[in-house]
């Protein structure tokens, strides 16, 4: 299995047009012969600007809503008189199918609130920015504010931070981030000033994958370079990049780097076969990330295969730059369809790029595949869980050196009901305490945490996870999202861990 | 895509003794109550708490409404948009002063007349031992009276430390301080709501200038937090500021023949900090020279926030597993009579989770454990069978305060919590139900949500566990 190997990133660090909005990498190779046309457009994306138009046969039925409307009124001309009673007829009394639907339609969705505000009180900007409106005013008031041609998107949808716990807390089901990433798409695209010093910012936060890729190329050069005195200020004044926050080291290896000279997965087996999404930081930053992953799942007789790939979409999503996550997504779900055809899964490290992949990507984008690729994403600790026999495994098992940890757990990760995976894994595992802080948020949030304007809701969201984690008895912290794991180091000077390495040490992978 | 290769082997099953589906206040109490009996136990809740959206206060039985209306209910489907005689219905007897003797005045098919008025004693006894000195009123039988948002006094078992000092018993005179910018809560008209409602205390209600320093949509959660952190509001710090702000109306009331009065109690809309409450209503206590209380709000609720918490934390101490964020869709395997294993959907990939027993406990309509569109009511998970008129038309009544039957619909179980089918047989040996899904009680008219849940959530936790472990 060394077909996978081959790096894309040799194709991407000369061509400027990652960032120039163009469609696709001109060196990038054309879809495998014989794969489908999987991750290329087919139809025109969920995502479209809304500018009230409906293309089509559509739109007689647009310009006139009562055109096709069902009865709702029993037959009779008004629902409030002008009829005798007796000639109601109670079977064709209930109003259904009133409104015409349609693939862009939050209605549904908008209709499902009820207006108890557990997403307010869920929402850590909330809690700490009286500015930011709150997710109820983000999700489905401002949605149907925005069906009306002459409102424009209120610009405080920017100061949402995707933490995504809004969905886990509504308790009907109302869409609020997948609302929250279109009314940002669509502020980005049609009032975001595109010279402006915040889009620009935004623009370069969210491509955090095209920079790491060339200063990966001369690691040192680009660790030294943000320990500059100053060069983190000028940075701020500049860009608007919090400067008190230090910038993450680049490992002089790259995973896929490793993964090449290593010549590939060391286990063959067509039955047990995994794709795994590294993403950028497990790559470029924390590549023993990525080296956990491949033992861990080879320890379990997996054979791991390592697809071409590019960033997830979360930063770009959070920032309303989905014109880049798609293009980024049509590469990872050409790819990933690819290794789902050869009977793999698809295993993410990151619960930020699991989430994406598995929630945001069909929610956002109509590309072909992108269901499969959902539905058969998950995250590395969660998929052994469910396929391993993992707590027999671990039953007996000891840890060399006695170890406390102070787990938090990413909201992302609460999304896809992962909050107690690595307490309950590690539970019995002799000489390991995992000890949960709390269901706070960290408060970095990806790329909000970095913005100059952002850093300091961004510490006192985090305040409370930085009290905990120092109550804990341990003083390495864990957790399965990398930007978490910034904020936790950040803000206590522990060293970080993710379950994988844990669980590598204890395998004895 | 089809066609794409399956793998070979199915995921194993997710294993536990017992199971608990739901994340409101019976299934926990269920889930607890299991993990006493020595079961391994594993609750699966599809959001987050509803918890959050409840008042925080722990009602077992406020009112026995009438269940016959005044006269026969008028012939033929109700009428929308016409005027006719609306059917009346008697008043329903309370505010209760004693639950447990009022349980045989219920009708029978009442959750209490099921498992017994001690299962309802029994529960608030679990209740009282998890929420420790954060809650009152486990000195007696008796219902206390507490004043609510809306104005009313209302009648409940136990309630949050933080709202002793509002008792409507007591009859110290008392301020209500309200915000403008809380819109749904006018602190005057609630003055003049308890008032008219006969309270043996001279109350009088101030609008007072200090949430005017958040913006007007402020979340009482960025609130709550200021106050817990003792942030500076234009630079005085917030307890402080809060304090400055109401002194000047501590002499409000009015006493019985027309004097100023100093009040001796002060009560706010229920934000006076998250973590660090007590010691946000000690300073302010000690600031006014006044004892201060919270008063129960509807959502966003923050008495609910702190219990929700609470409970979560007492779930992770006896040892329960519990995960959020996934929806338990239905039944995967069965034999001989029993559950093997439910679907749990994760994002889209069906898991098995097998338990010995499981308990479900995912709430009423309102809580979206029972599904319903023009065909019937459903319950999605198990789905067990739901009482109700074949004809859509006897669901409900005109009267919107009458004995709606729809807020009876839920499933039936027998005295052990088993859950019933039409016939009144075990629907599986291995299937309890608890709480809000339970049907036959209409807990807001009764009060008696908490209660009900408490009762039926014990009762299914105990035997789910020895179904399981014999």
């Amino acid at each position: 299995m060394t077909r996978h190997t081959d790096d894309e990133d040799a194709n991407e660090a000369n061509g400027a047009n990652e960032m120039d909005g163009d469609d696709r990498d001109e060196g990038e190779p054309a879809a495998t012969p014989g794969v489908p046309e999987a991750g290329r457009d087919e139809q025109p994306s969920i995502f479209v600007p809304d500018d009230g138009a409906v293309e089509g046969a559509d739109s007689d039925l647009a310009a006139d809503p009562t055109a096709d409307r069902a009865a709702t009124d029993g037959g009779v001309e008004s629902a409030t008189g002008g009829s005798d009673s007796t000639d109601l007829d109670p079977d064709a009394y209930d109003p259904v199918d009133v409104f015409p639907g349609g693939d862009l339609d939050l209605r549904d969705g908008a209709d499902s609130c009820y207006k108890c505000t557990s997403c307010d009180t869920s929402c850590p900007v909330a809690e700490v920015d009286e500015e930011f409106p709150g997710p109820k005013f983000q999700g489905p008031e401002q949605w149907r504010l925005k069906r009306k041609d002459d409102h424009d998107i209120d610009e405080s949808i920017t100061s949402c931070s995707n933490c995504m716990r809004c969905d886990d807390a509504c308790p009907s089901s109302v869409p609020l981030s997948q609302m929250h990433n279109e009314a940002r798409g669509q502020f980005v695209e049609e009032q975001m000033e595109k010279l402006s010093r915040e889009y620009v910012r935004n623009r370069i936060l969210s491509n955090y994958r095209f920079f790491a890729s060339i200063a990966s190329k001369v690691p040192r050069l680009a660790n030294a370079a943000t320990k500059i005195p100053g060069a983190m200020k000028l940075g701020e004044k500049v860009l608007g990049i919090a400067g008190d926050r230090e910038f993450p080291d680049f490992a002089t290896q790259t995973f896929r780097e490793w993964w090449k000279a290593r010549g590939g997965a060391q286990v063959e087996n067509p039955d047990k076969r995994v794709a795994y999404f590294h993403g950028c930081y497990s790559n470029y930053n924390t590549p023993e990330v990525g080296k956990a992953m491949v033992r861990v799942y080879e320890h379990f007789g997996y054979e791991v295969m390592v697809p071409p790939q590019k960033c997830s979409g979360t930063p770009m999503f959070a920032n309303g730059m989905l014109k880049d996550a798609r293009r980024h997504a049509e590469t990872n779900v050409e790819n990933l369809v690819e290794a789902i055809g050869e009977g793999a899964d698809v295993i993410a490290s990151c619960t930020s790029c699991s989430l994406s992949l598995r929630q945001e990507y069909p929610e956002l984008f109509d590309i072909h595949g992108i269901e499969d690729v959902s539905e058969h994403t998950y995250e590395a600790l969660e998929y052994l869980r469910i396929n391993e026999d993992l707590e027999g495994e671990l039953a007996g098992t000891e840890l060399a050196d006695e170890q406390a940890f102070a787990y938090h757990a990413p909201c992302h990760a609460r999304n896809q009901g992962l909050s107690r995976q690595a307490v309950e894994t590690f539970r019995d595992v002799d000489g390991v305490q995992m000890e949960d802080v709390g269901d706070s948020c960290s408060g970095i949030s990806g790329t909000y945490g970095w913005k100059e304007e952002k850093y300091e809701k961004s510490m006192e969201i985090g305040a409370e996870m930085f009290d905990h984690m120092e109550d804990a008895e341990g003083d390495v912290g864990m957790t399965e999202c990398p930007t978490c794991a910034m904020q936790m180091e950040h803000g206590t000077g522990y060293e970080v861990e993710h379950p994988l390495q844990l669980l590598e040490e204890t395998v004895g992978a | 895509m089809p066609g794409l290769p399956l793998r070979m082997e199915g995921p194993m099953a997710i294993d536990s003794d017992v199971l608990v589906v739901g994340g409101g206040m019976a299934a926990i109490t269920a889930a607890i109550a299991a993990a006493r009996e020595g079961a391994d136990v594993r609750l699966v809740s599809h959001k987050a708490s509803t918890l959050r959206q409840a008042s925080g206060l722990i009602d077992a039985l406020g009112y026995v409404p009438a269940t016959e209306p005044a006269k026969p209910l008028r012939e033929g489907p109700p009428t929308a948009g016409r005027e006719l005689d609306r059917d009346e219905w008697p008043d329903p007897e309370g505010p209760l002063a004693d639950p447990f003797e009022a349980v045989d005045r219920l009708p029978e098919s009442h959750p209490y007349r099921t498992v017994g008025a001690d299962a309802l004693r029994e529960g608030l006894d679990l209740f009282d031992d998890l929420a420790g000195d954060a809650y009152r009123g486990s000195h007696t039988d008796n219902n206390a009276l507490l004043p609510t948002f809306g104005g009313s006094v209302k009648p409940t078992a136990r309630y949050p430390a933080a709202a002793e000092a509002g008792l409507a018993s007591d009859d110290r005179p008392a301020l209500i301080v309200g915000f403008r910018s809380l819109t749904e809560y006018d602190a005057r008209a609630f003055a003049g709501r308890l008032e008219a409602a006969g309270v043996p205390f001279d109350v009088a209600g101030a609008e007072v200038e200090f949430a005017e320093a958040f913006r007007a949509d402020t979340k009482v959660t960025r609130i709550a937090k200021a106050l817990d952190h003792d942030e500076a509001i234009d630079g005085v710090p917030a307890r402080e500021a809060l304090a400055k702000a109401v002194a000047p109306h501590l002499h409000d009331a009015v006493d019985e023949a027309g004097g100023v009065e100093r009040v001796e109690r002060v009560g706010f809309p229920a934000f006076l900090g998250d973590d660090r409450g007590d010691a946000v209503r000690a300073e302010l206590a000690d600031r006014l020279g006044a004892d201060v209380f919270e008063i129960p709000m509807g959502p966003p609720s923050l008495p609910g926030l702190r219990l929700e918490d609470r409970l979560y934390d007492a779930l992770d101490d006896e040892g329960v597993r519990f995960e959020t964020g996934n929806p338990v869709v239905g039944v995967e395997t069965e034999a001989d009579g029993a559950v093997e294993t439910v679907a749990v959907d994760r994002k889209g990939r069906e898991t098995p989770y097998g338990a010995d027993a499981f308990v479900l406990a995912t709430g009423g309509l309102v809580g979206k454990g029972l599904d319903s569109d023009r065909e019937g009511v459903s319950e999605p998970v198990f789905g067990l069978h739901v009482e109700q008129p074949a004809d859509r038309y006897e669901w409900f009544v005109d009267d919107a305060f009458g004995d709606q039957p729809y807020a009876r619909f839920g499933v039936r179980i027998g005295e052990d919590g088993r859950a019933l089918d039409a016939d009144g047989d075990a629907a599986y040996e291995n299937v309890f139900a608890a709480g809000g899904i339970v049907g036959g009680a209409d807990a807001a008219r009764e009060k008696s949500a908490s209660g009900v849940s408490l009762a039926t959530g014990i009762v299914a936790g105990r035997q789910a566990a020895t179904e399981a472990t014999k």
